[in-house]
């Protein structure tokens, strides 16, 4: 969901090239009230945020009044993933697959700080400094955590999100298939696929480079 | 890095003059209120303590790194809880062995409860305990290179030893991390790896484990059907033998409240055996909590056991508080107290809310206990700003006195609304038949192994054992109010719902005598606050009686600004410990109400 | 007896049900339920029926301690920063999310009192409220406005000086007890300047009537 979709104006006044493109907008229309009033999250937590997500889904701030009450447990009916809580490297794999598994058209909400860049735990040496690392975020809601209209706003925000986007443009329904992100790897520390061979060169260099640094020994 | 802690050596006193007379070889005075065994007697020592001196529960097994004396110390703190003696005070021992070779002889023949506890120190602080069954890493994964809580292991986005970091003040032109590191990312790799050609053995060992199973074992399981478990099927070992099947739960799965996982193997529907596999929420808040400040861990706490935060800052308030020597005025004690017990209030609804959730009672249950929780919710955020990362708690009193008109709404929840809401949870859901058709019988603990496993809390207290920190070893003012230590017997899923029900009705009982009680005003500070705490050197174990049970906080100080060592007992990750015995014989089907019934917080399992 | 627990239960949800509109009726000749006056009393200890908030339409009040990220507040009658760039709140800040730079004065290279920079990562900020508990010049207060979601993190969630920069007014209407004691602080630190002032006068001109010092303000309790 990375290209900006062509905007469609409601002005009444069509200029003549439009005029084969006036049925598509209002289809858009309904294409998108449909998709953005039936969201279905995946029942997906990761730490503090999901608490406060289950509070958005609870009576008080009532999740259902967006039409997105059914929160799915399995990633095979979700449309949207909200990524709630800190990114641990040994959960990312998991939540890459998940992500692999929903089908198209999906979206990612990265929900708390900790999703959207590392939060306080930044630094640590388990934390993935933000879960668009390895997926394409659609809305960040920063916060931590976000209070749960924060979280509320965020959905409102994705709604703009899908209003944007148009049927002829969306990539769901072009040709091809949409390739899958590569999972990563567990090894002696979190292995993105997609940058092996750039990770090879580099730890051949600190090969070359005189003394070794003082990297830990694999445990015995 | 200051090498060691030095304070002055402690005669040996009380028990451990009993243990000095009877192992004089085999003990030394530490320079702390404990003594140092030696390696050798280890296990025969412990064994002395648990069963001639009465310390029959392991609380806290944690190791420390000295690089300046090359030394690793293994710090055990033991109480009693089926006896009560001493006082409620611990038995603190250390073990000590050279960095380069550290091995330690393992508890776990002694007390069972610090399996976990001795794997965690493996994992992080590359201890080897000699004789553990299964020493593996249990929060990171096997094959991570490096031991993290080592004093000399540095991360990728590694900046310096000790907040606040140069970079920020006053030449703070903002960078990312990404960009200071090589990889662009928080990544390190050994030299000359090669991610092309490399298999991950994260997953390897965990299959072998779950694959091997002892037959034998199938026995046992028939016969512990005898004590009255009720669902342990009795017939499994007359049946045909076939494959035993294994089954991943998790670590995303609707039911493990959080990103939990479990391994677990069965036979038909029986369970032969379970694995908990954790760790995925592992957020390395030691390694980040022994590079801040005093003060700047405060906020992380919030974020351990993320239901009771206030719970959890007032553990760590008082282990500092422990070193500092100071104590809170009047009104700050009573502040807290409404604040931790309101706490474990909203933890139990929660609670029970999410067992239902789990007996497939979907979210209805859970809606109507979440409406309470949001209404104390809404007391803390008026108090401290935030609905859940209160953040509340400072060494010597609380951050900010409580704003117009809290303590009427206070009273109008407490009085009014909350016992009427407990009784209407009682009443609709204790004697629903498939609540107690589900619950009753099943995930037994007896007491002995409550004990044994290191079991803290509702979990402990179900099975018949009333140990509770508040009672045992008052801390704050708890001393002052009449409250009774809930306790039932049968130590199944039912009685530990039950139990949460009654100590929430314990916990209206001291709020309502502390709101009674509490001085209309006054100061709510010790001394004046500061941004840079000053904590003399030494060490302190604090702990509370948290919702989810004791959770303890060792810190140790070296005089600098930030902890030398900062380790938490979790009480969510200690009574996992257990759940492998719970489960086994039961059915599949019981796995999640009793990894409910246990209730877990992932941000505290896995810290 | 079998069935009674789902009679029971569904016996909640009806009660629930048709408490909601006992309460409405309640509202019927005060404007109605969804109003502000309404607000505290039906999300509050004694809430009935429905509990819902509907938002965005309507909002929760947030308390005055309420925190999400700091601000730094801009003090328009002395038409200039509040923040003298002393770097507490960057040294207190636990994930290390403040960067300052400090402003020097390019003659004599020494700092004046004015951040030149100044940056919140909001991707990091645990909103925690160290900074502004810690800050001895209430330069820098937690803002209330949590509707910061956004398409784009690394342009939009990092603020910089002038995104962070909110005025005094703002920070008096979403902060008035703090407000309060801020303002009597001032007053009073005004009314010892100007006592001091005149004790000096007086011995100055040990003649003189001394000036009348005002009065210090009548102040509230501080709040922290």
């Amino acid at each position: 969901m990375s290209q900006q979709p062509e905007q469609f104006q409601n002005d009444p006044m069509v200029p003549p090239e439009l005029n084969n493109n006036l049925f598509i907008t209002t289809l858009d229309k309904l294409y998108n009230w449909g998709r953005k009033r039936s969201m279905w999250p995946m029942m997906f937590g990761l730490a503090c945020c999901a608490i406060e997500m289950i509070c958005v889904a609870a009576s008080r701030y009532d999740l259902a009044r967006f039409g997105a009450e059914l929160m799915r447990p399995s990633p095979r009916q979700s449309d949207l993933m909200i990524v709630s809580g800190t990114v641990t490297k040994k959960m990312v794999p998991t939540i890459v697959r998940l992500y692999n598994q929903m089908p198209e058209p999906k979206y990612v909400l990265s929900m708390g700080a900790c999703a959207t860049g590392g939060g306080p735990f930044k630094e640590g040496y388990n934390v993935v400094s933000g879960i668009d690392k390895f997926l394409p975020v659609d809305v960040y809601v920063p916060g931590c955590p976000p209070k749960p209209e924060a979280l509320l706003h965020g959905f409102l925000k994705l709604f703009e999100k899908i209003e944007s986007q148009s049927i002829r443009t969306v990539p769901w329904y072009r040709k091809g298939e949409i390739e899958a992100i590569p999972v990563p790897v567990l090894g002696p520390d979190l292995i993105d696929l997609r940058r092996a061979v750039e990770i090879k060169e580099y730890t051949q260099t600190q090969v070359n480079a005189a003394p070794a640094p003082a990297a830990e020994p694999a445990h015995s | 890095m200051a090498g060691k802690v030095a304070a002055p050596v402690a005669e040996l006193t009380g028990p451990l003059a009993v243990l000095k007379e009877k192992f004089s070889e085999a003990l030394s005075p530490g320079e702390f209120e404990g003594a140092v065994i030696k390696n050798e007697n280890l296990v025969e020592v412990a064994k002395f303590m648990r069963d001639d001196l009465g310390y029959d529960y392991l609380s806290s097994v944690t190791g420390v790194d000295y690089p300046a004396a090359n030394e690793v110390e293994v710090v055990y703190h033991a109480y009693s809880a089926r006896h009560g003696l001493h006082n409620g005070k611990p038995l603190v021992f250390k073990a000590r062995a050279p960095r380069d070779n550290s091995v330690v002889p393992s508890l776990v023949s002694v007390w069972p409860g610090a399996d976990f506890q001795e794997r965690e120190a493996w994992d992080l602080m590359g201890i080897k305990f000699e004789g553990h069954p299964n020493l593996r890493r249990i929060l990171m994964w096997e094959g991570f290179a490096g031991h993290p809580l080592r004093k000399d292991w540095h991360e990728a986005y590694f900046e310096q030893d000790n907040k606040p970091f140069d970079s920020r003040w006053p030449g703070g032109h903002h960078t990312r991390a990404e960009d200071r590191v090589p990889l662009a990312d928080n990544v390190a790799f050994p030299p000359g790896f090669d991610p092309t050609d490399f298999n991950s053995q994260a997953e390897t060992t965990l299959v072998e484990r779950a694959r091997s199973v002892d037959v034998s074992e199938l026995g046992q399981l028939v016969s512990s059907d005898g004590n009255g478990s009720g669902s342990g099927n009795g017939h499994i070992a007359d049946a045909i033998q076939t494959d035993h099947l294994i089954v991943n739960l998790g670590p995303q799965h609707p039911s493990t409240h959080g990103v939990f996982r479990m391994v677990i193997t069965l036979e038909g529907e029986t369970i032969l055996k379970l694995e908990p596999v954790m760790g995925y929420l592992h957020r390395n808040h030691e390694k980040i909590g022994e590079r801040n400040t005093f003060i700047q861990n405060m906020p992380f706490t919030d974020r351990l056991d993320y239901i009771a935060s206030m719970s959890n800052n007032l553990g760590y308030a008082l282990a500092v508080e422990k070193l500092m020597k100071v104590t809170p005025p009047e009104r700050a004690e009573y502040i807290r107290i409404l604040m931790v017990e309101l706490t474990r209030i909203c933890n139990h609804m929660w609670a029970i809310g999410f067992l239902l959730n789990d007996l497939g009672a979907f979210f209805t249950p859970a809606l109507y206990a979440i409406e309470e929780r949001e209404l104390v919710l809404d007391l803390f955020e008026a108090a401290s700003g935030s609905r859940m990362m209160c953040n509340y708690m400072r060494f010597g009193g609380v951050a900010r006195d409580l704003p117009e008109g809290w303590i009427e709404k206070c009273r109008d929840l407490v009085f009014n609304r909350l016992p009427k809401a407990t009784d209407d949870l009682d009443h609709f859901l204790s004697e629903n038949e498939i609540i107690r058709a589900r619950c009753e019988g099943v995930g037994n603990l007896t007491a002995e192994q409550a004990v044994a496993y290191s079991a803290a809390g509702p979990l402990l207290r179900a099975s018949g054992v009333p140990y509770d920190v508040r009672r045992a070893e008052p801390y704050s003012i708890y001393d002052r109010f009449d409250f009774d230590v809930a306790v039932r017997y049968h130590g199944d899923v039912y009685d530990r719902y039950l139990i949460r029900l009654d100590e929430i009705r314990q916990s209206i009982r001291i709020l309502q005598q502390a709101l009674d009680q509490m001085p209309g005003g006054g100061e709510i500070q010790a001394g004046k606050k500061q941004y840079q705490t000053r904590v003399p050197a030494g060490q302190a174990y604090g702990r509370v009686d948290g919702p989810k049970g004791e959770l303890g906080f060792y810190v140790v100080s070296d005089g600098n600004p930030n902890p030398y060592r900062y380790h938490i007992r979790a009480p969510s990750f200690i009574n996992l410990t257990a759940l492998g015995e719970m489960c086994k014989g039961q059915k599949i089907a019981d796995v999640v109400i009793i990894l409910g019934s246990i209730d877990i917080v992932l941000g505290e399992t896995d810290r | 007896m079998y069935g009674s627990g789902i009679i029971k239960g569904l016996g909640v949800t009806l009660k629930h049900f048709v408490a909601t509109y006992i309460e409405d009726l309640r509202y019927v000749l005060k404007g109605g339920r969804y109003t502000d006056q309404a607000m505290p009393v039906r999300q509050g200890p004694r809430a009935r029926g429905v509990f819902t908030v509907q938002y965005p339409e309507e909002r929760l009040p947030v308390p005055e301690n309420f925190r999400y990220i700091p601000f730094l507040v801009f003090d328009t009658q002395k038409n200039e920063d509040k923040c003298t760039s002393c770097g507490i709140c960057a040294k207190v800040c636990p994930p290390q999310c403040i960067w300052i730079v400090r402003t020097n004065d390019p003659k004599t290279n020494r700092p004046v009192p004015q951040p030149a920079e100044f940056y919140i990562d909001a991707t990091v900020c645990m909103s925690c409220g160290l900074c502004a508990e810690f800050c001895p010049f209430d330069a820098i207060k937690m803002d209330h406005d949590y509707e910061l979601s956004s398409f784009e993190r690394f342009n939009n969630l990092v603020f910089d000086k002038a995104r962070l920069t909110k005025p005094d007014t703002y920070h008096a209407q979403i902060h008035p007890t703090d407000w309060a004691r801020e303002q009597a602080e001032i007053a009073e630190k005004a009314a010892k300047d100007a006592e001091k002032a005149a004790a000096a006068a007086a011995k100055k001109a040990a003649a003189a009537k001394p000036a009348d010092a005002p009065k210090p303000a009548d102040a509230p309790k501080p709040a922290a």
